[in-house]
């Protein structure tokens, strides 16, 4: 038993890196279902903006436009969904659900038809990917850092080291709940997602509100998916998101839909995924040896459990996957 | 002229057209694709191979889910080609049902035995090619510590990793082979995310040289290798060309040559097992213009002596498929 290991410094770094993306879906999700729209598609978009994002970042060299193009289709999507759930009131799980088909057929049918490597980009280099960020005097191959001493090993591999993208995410939770909390376009997000009837009687429209909610959904979505092709990899490959979008879905839900506690359980999933790569410092850690399947079920499982109602209760938004009438 | 003649002219045209396509070979692609860099891919060339030498023309499927399998081969099988050759360990069961319905026709299966009159079943001996390339890369290692990355944890996988600990303790009895698996369902075949922290967590942990067994998720594992600067390994096709300078070898497992046999033999394709090791050309390891300069004369010399020992049955190489267990590596 060497409780100590479960804090290895290579584990903690692949968290930052695992839960990065989480938390940009999961945050995503939050401002689409705080609203009143439910979205399971947060895998489709993720996957769609992943696949031009590296797509364009290719053709352009830039990774910067890449990920505007990415963003752009994601929240494309985003008013795909929008249209079919506030405008014409249909399903919003169905919706979802054609969402994630549509992005996992068209990402393989057009990158295959653009570029003919069998439904993959090749491989981004240089100024068409998000090169991580070294800070001064930090060390940059693992295996120096390994021979390093322990201020050296968290200022290199945990701090340093890792994309833009990273560095933002860093900014973007205090930012999401600021402004759902402090502004008044935050309570009213919220209150579209409670009670849409008293939001459209206090004279502001209900359908505005909720397509601002999904478009925010789509850029965020929209990031997660550039950093997976373009910060985590260098280049698209079909079906690259792996569940990620519903591993986020299931962090919202146990994080209760407040942005704080998003954090919290993205960092969480993040690290039982990057624990689940290590099964040799879980052995060291609690001295016996455990599947890793164990642990790549763990964030269902902890899901269930909140859902459960044993830790708290998890009440979605009131108002959520209803489509608002005005008038019946 | 009646109805019902026109008719039977437009059947007996149909039939006609049906009978000039029944000469023609079929192949059907796994889940991976045709362009998968890799085992797909390779099935492909063997494919388009044969068709430029021989001018032939030949049908082709795709599939994208699981269920499509048994619907597949009988379509081709309905409209007559012969032989119809299938890439992949999952076509086993389909494939028995469908054999049986159709004794005239034969069948040709990679990677999976169908017991069956009308269908031939290739297998490859990866353990003796991933013996290799072990040895490569205990020789190539500086430290000691090898890596096996798999893709979805099968036994055909496990009989990669396998033979790969086994060549890399054949040169360094003290070498440490790191092996870990991508995960447990088909989507970690395409999980590259996956793959670079797998590479990055071997690499913490003293690997130097990495095996990726793993189709789509090997892309981040090659990629990750090059970025931190160590050597790893492709599978499957020859795969050198991705990282030159960093991609040590490749372990070739001969499935274009399988496919291309099969289409040569045409109709007269011979029922039974097909083994294909070191000693026919089946598996090997490549040596070409991207890792001449990190294969030395003496790794080479080693590696073709081992090669010969094991085709000539000198040196036996345990086939983890056999009996489930691997003496040297612990799952």
């Amino acid at each position: 038993m060497d409780l100590l290991a479960f804090f290895d410094i290579a584990v903690l770094d692949g968290t930052v890196r695992l839960a990065t993306p989480l938390l940009l879906a999961c945050l995503a999700g939050l401002f689409s279902e705080r609203a009143g729209i439910f979205d399971i598609g947060l895998e489709g978009k993720m996957l769609i903006s992943a696949f031009l994002a590296a797509a364009v970042s290719f053709t352009s060299g830039s990774v910067w436009i890449g990920m505007f193009a990415g963003i752009f289709a994601s929240v494309l999507l985003s008013l795909l969904h929008g249209l079919a759930s506030i405008t014409f009131r249909g399903n919003q799980l169905i919706s979802g659900v054609a969402i994630n088909f549509f992005a996992s057929g068209i990402t393989v049918v057009a990158a295959q038809s653009w570029f003919g490597q069998g439904g993959r980009t090749p491989s981004l280099s240089g100024d068409a990917r998000f090169e991580s960020i070294q800070f001064p005097g930090a060390l940059t191959r693992i295996r120096d850092i390994n021979k390093a001493d322990l201020p050296m090993k968290v200022y290199s591999e945990l701090l340093s080291g890792h994309t833009i993208i990273v560095y933002m995410c860093i900014l973007i939770v205090p930012l999401v709940w600021w402004i759902l909390y402090r502004t008044r376009f935050g309570l009213r997000l919220r209150a579209v997602g409670e009670n849409p009837g008293a939001v459209d009687t206090a004279g502001i429209s209900v359908v505005r509100m909720r397509y601002m909610a999904v478009i925010i959904c789509g850029v965020l979505c929209g990031m997660a998916g550039a950093y997976l092709s373009t910060g985590l990899q260098a280049g698209f490959v079909r079906e690259m998101t792996a569940g990620r979008g519903y591993i986020a879905l299931a962090a919202l839900i146990f994080a209760k839909w407040k942005p704080w506690s998003a954090l919290g359980a993205t960092l969480l999933f993040g690290y039982l995924q990057a624990l689940a790569i290590r099964p040799d410092i879980l052995e060291r850690a609690i001295g016996i040896r455990v599947q890793t399947q164990v642990l790549d079920a763990l964030p269902y499982i902890l899901t269930v459990i909140v859902l459960a109602g044993f830790v708290g209760k998890a009440i979605p938004p009131k108002a959520g996957g209803e489509p608002y009438v005005k008038e019946r | 002229m009646t109805l019902f003649t026109k008719f039977f002219g437009a059947t007996a045209a149909l039939a006609l057209t049906a009978g000039a396509a029944a000469a023609d070979p079929a192949i059907i692609f796994d889940l991976g694709g045709k362009f998968d860099k890799s085992f797909n891919e390779a099935a492909f060339t063997g494919a388009t191979k044969w068709a430029e030498e021989t001018g032939g023309t030949f049908a082709e499927f795709e599939i994208s889910s699981d269920a499509q399998r048994e619907q597949a081969i009988r379509r081709f099988a309905e409209e007559g080609y012969n032989p119809i050759v299938m890439a992949g360990f999952s076509w086993g069961t389909p494939l028995a049902t469908v054999a049986e319905e159709y004794p005239d026709l034969k069948f040709s299966i990679i990677d999976m035995v169908v017991d069956a009159p009308n269908v031939q079943s290739v297998v490859f001996n990866e353990h003796e090619g991933s013996y290799l390339v072990g040895m490569l890369a205990a020789m190539a290692s500086e430290d000691g510590t090898v890596g096996f990355i798999g893709g979805m944890d099968i036994p055909l996988i496990r009989k990669f990793a396998c033979g790969y600990a086994q060549g890399a303790l054949a040169v360094n009895p003290d070498a440490t082979v790191l092996a870990n698996m991508t995960g447990t369902t088909p989507a970690a075949w395409n999980d590259p995310v996956k793959g670079s922290e797998l590479t990055l967590a071997q690499i913490s942990q003293g690997a130097d040289v990495i095996y990726a067994a793993a189709g789509g998720t090997g892309v981040g594992v090659l990629q990750t290798a090059a970025d931190q600067g160590v050597y790893s390994i492709g599978v499957d096709s020859n795969q050198n060309y991705m990282h030159p300078g960093s991609v040590l070898t490749s372990m070739l497992k001969r499935v274009d040559t399988a496919v291309y046999d099969a289409f040569t033999a045409g109709t007269e394709l011979e029922a039974g097992f097909n083994v294909m090791g070191l000693d026919n050309g089946g598996v090997g390891y490549a040596l070409d213009e991207f890792n001449a300069e990190l294969i030395t004369a003496d790794m080479q010399a080693a590696v073709d002596a081992a090669s010969a020992a094991i085709a000539a049955g000198e040196i036996s190489v345990h086939d983890y498929m056999s009996d489930e267990t691997c003496p040297v590596l612990e799952f």
